[in-house]
């Protein structure tokens, strides 16, 4: 007890006691908040990957060059798709439609499933990319299905490219949903499911009435770190299109990559990278917002 | 009685609704898993999900080679261990005075981590190249190792101060009273009674490593120093035409430790561990 207050002043018994934070916050400090600092930096320079040794400082160019930039548009607008398509539509409905079957499956249906959809969520990324690559290419598995069932097969690598990338994400990412969504769905009372039933209440009117408002906060944190998981999603792409056919699968991920190291402009791409840096804060601040009671 | 009777049929056909719709998702999840297992032992292997024309280990026995699977492999362990035991150790240590004593900046901390535990990672990789470029750490391991933990710890120190709560504070004050220190309390009390809590941590960060493939595939350049989520993309690039069985099975020797790591740790806390922290709500 001595050792704790006695001659010491608060302040250094608030400097030891916050000591042990100091490797954490000179690692957070040296190689997160610095880049970050780095990259509001270079955004506003021409850095350049090769030649040139000083690179000087343009203001805004670099983002009304990105803004006047048809293959930036494209950019944007195939990450809305990729994001709207894979994350709010996909994973988040997918998500809540196995919890809720789950609550009524039985149980080794339950874990055949979970398990199934689980381990698509902890392969690695690059392999997940692969499987799923092998399963949309012209030769591979779903055209064989479709074969099959006599309906017209194509190239979906090629033809809708966004499309089969968006299914890859909802393949990978819907145990994340279905985790979080069991979890809510497990702690709504048995008692006011099952007086509404008695009540009369059909199985869509309790899921509108009763449990989308019970785990609407569930809802609202799932939504915003699915889509900040979507929008920083590289080697699912990469692997399985590489942004292409041209650009019809280039989301901002891959187009800031090409941009900053196949054109070599890295400050560019880094204007391209702080858009990408800004959008995720907001979302982030929207999700402090939701969990603001938490802390 | 008669409508209880009711309730319990529409109950079971519900139930047979339900497992139905199940097994359909299923279906569809299972077939790219199905693929890599069956090409893994396929001697003719292709794209498409097919029964084996004849069951073969040689897929695994062409990649079990030094530079195609251990090395990389063995990369891998270097590069997610070192970075997963900084993690845990900087995490417990930041966690500490986070969860056991009051201070007007516990809260902004706590704030910023969590602010932090959701930024997209990806889009700082580009100015993060140049400043390794600036200050000598691209292409080494160390530089790497210590980026990975860097964008870990905001996670991985929001969990393990969630697990810390949950360790009464009694037995340390006692502790205290018979003078131990801060970090003796910490070291003696407190982690060993939060074992599950750190392996929580420790399996999640190292999963999340394990799996990463565009922090190696910027900051290392050097084939010898590549890790497994980016060496294989050789099959697709240096080896001519795509020996598919061969990039199956590679891939289940990738995948299978952390799909163990996920198996043994989710089996002692029950399925969404993960998540337990992040998405309270």
């Amino acid at each position: 007890m001595v050792k704790e207050g006695g001659a010491r002043s608060p302040r250094l018994r608030t400097l030891t006691r916050a000591l042990p934070v100091a490797p954490a916050l000179v690692l957070l400090v040296l190689f997160l908040a610095g880049p970050i600092a780095y990259c509001a930096y270079i955004a506003f320079t021409d850095l350049q990957l090769t030649g040139q040794a000083e690179s000087s400082f343009t203001g805004f160019d670099n983002f009304r060059t990105a803004f006047k930039d048809d293959a930036f548009l494209n950019a944007v607008w195939l990450t809305l798709v990729f994001t709207v398509l894979s994350s709010i539509v996909g994973q988040n409905t997918l998500g809540l439609a196995l919890a809720s079957l789950m609550q009524r499956a039985s149980k080794p249906v339950r874990t055949l499933t979970g398990g199934i959809v689980v381990t698509a969520w902890v392969l690695p990324e690059v392999v997940a990319g692969f499987l799923l690559y092998a399963f949309f290419r012209r030769e591979g598995t779903l055209n064989a299905i479709l074969d099959q069932l006599h309906l017209p097969s194509q190239n979906w690598l090629f033809t809708l490219p966004i499309l089969a990338v968006s299914f890859a994400n909802v393949w990978r990412g819907t145990a994340f949903s279905m985790l979080v969504y069991s979890a809510a769905l497990n702690e709504i009372p048995k008692e006011i499911t099952e007086a509404a039933e008695v009540d009369g209440a059909g199985g869509w009117r309790r899921m509108w009435h009763i449990t989308l408002p019970m785990i609407r906060r569930s809802i609202g944190t799932n939504l915003m770190l699915n889509t900040l998981q979507t929008l920083s999603v590289f080697g699912l792409i990469w692997v399985m299109t590489r942004g292409g056919p041209g650009n019809r699968s280039q989301t901002l991920p891959l187009f800031m990559y090409e941009q900053a190291f196949q054109k070599s402009m890295i400050g560019y791409g880094t204007a391209v990278a702080l858009l990408l840096l800004v959008v995720g804060s907001l979302f982030s601040l929207v999700y402090l917002r939701l969990l603001r009671t938490e802390v | 009685m008669a409508a209880r009777t009711t309730l319990n049929t529409r109950r079971a056909t519900r139930r047979l609704a339900a497992d139905a719709g199940l097994l359909c998702v299923a279906a569809g999840f299972v077939l790219p898993l199905a693929w890599v297992v069956l090409s893994s032992l396929d001697p003719r292997a292709g794209l498409k999900v097919k029964v084996p024309d004849g069951v073969t280990l040689d897929n695994f026995d062409a990649v079990l080679k030094p530079d195609i699977t251990f090395t990389p492999l063995l990369n891998s362990l270097l590069l997610c261990g070192s970075a997963t035991l900084l993690t845990v150790v900087c995490a417990a240590l930041a966690a500490y005075p986070l969860s056991r004593f009051r201070s007007r900046l516990n809260r902004p901390f706590l704030l910023t981590i969590l602010f932090a535990t959701s930024l997209p990672i990806t889009a700082i990789m580009v100015p993060v190249y140049a400043l390794f470029v600036q200050v000598n750490l691209i292409d080494t391991m160390q530089g790497t190792i210590f980026f990975f933990t860097a964008s870990q710890l905001p996670f991985a120190i929001w969990l393990m101060k969630n697990f810390m709560d949950g360790v009464p504070k009694e037995l340390e004050e006692a502790a205290w009273t018979d003078g131990a220190s801060s970090l003796q309390s910490l070291l003696r009390i407190v982690l060993p009674l939060m074992g599950p809590g750190i392996a929580v941590v420790t399996v999640f960060s190292f999963v999340a490593m394990w799996g990463n493939f565009f922090v190696p595939f910027m900051l290392l350049l050097s084939p010898d120093q590549m890790p497994a989520s980016v060496s294989i993309n050789d099959f697709f690039g240096n080896r001519g035409t795509v020996v598919y069985g061969q990039l199956a099975a590679f891939s289940i020797i990738y995948s299978t430790p952390v799909i163990l790591l996920y198996v043994l740790v989710a089996r002692r806390l029950g399925g969404g561990f993960a998540l337990g922290g992040a998405v309270k709500g």
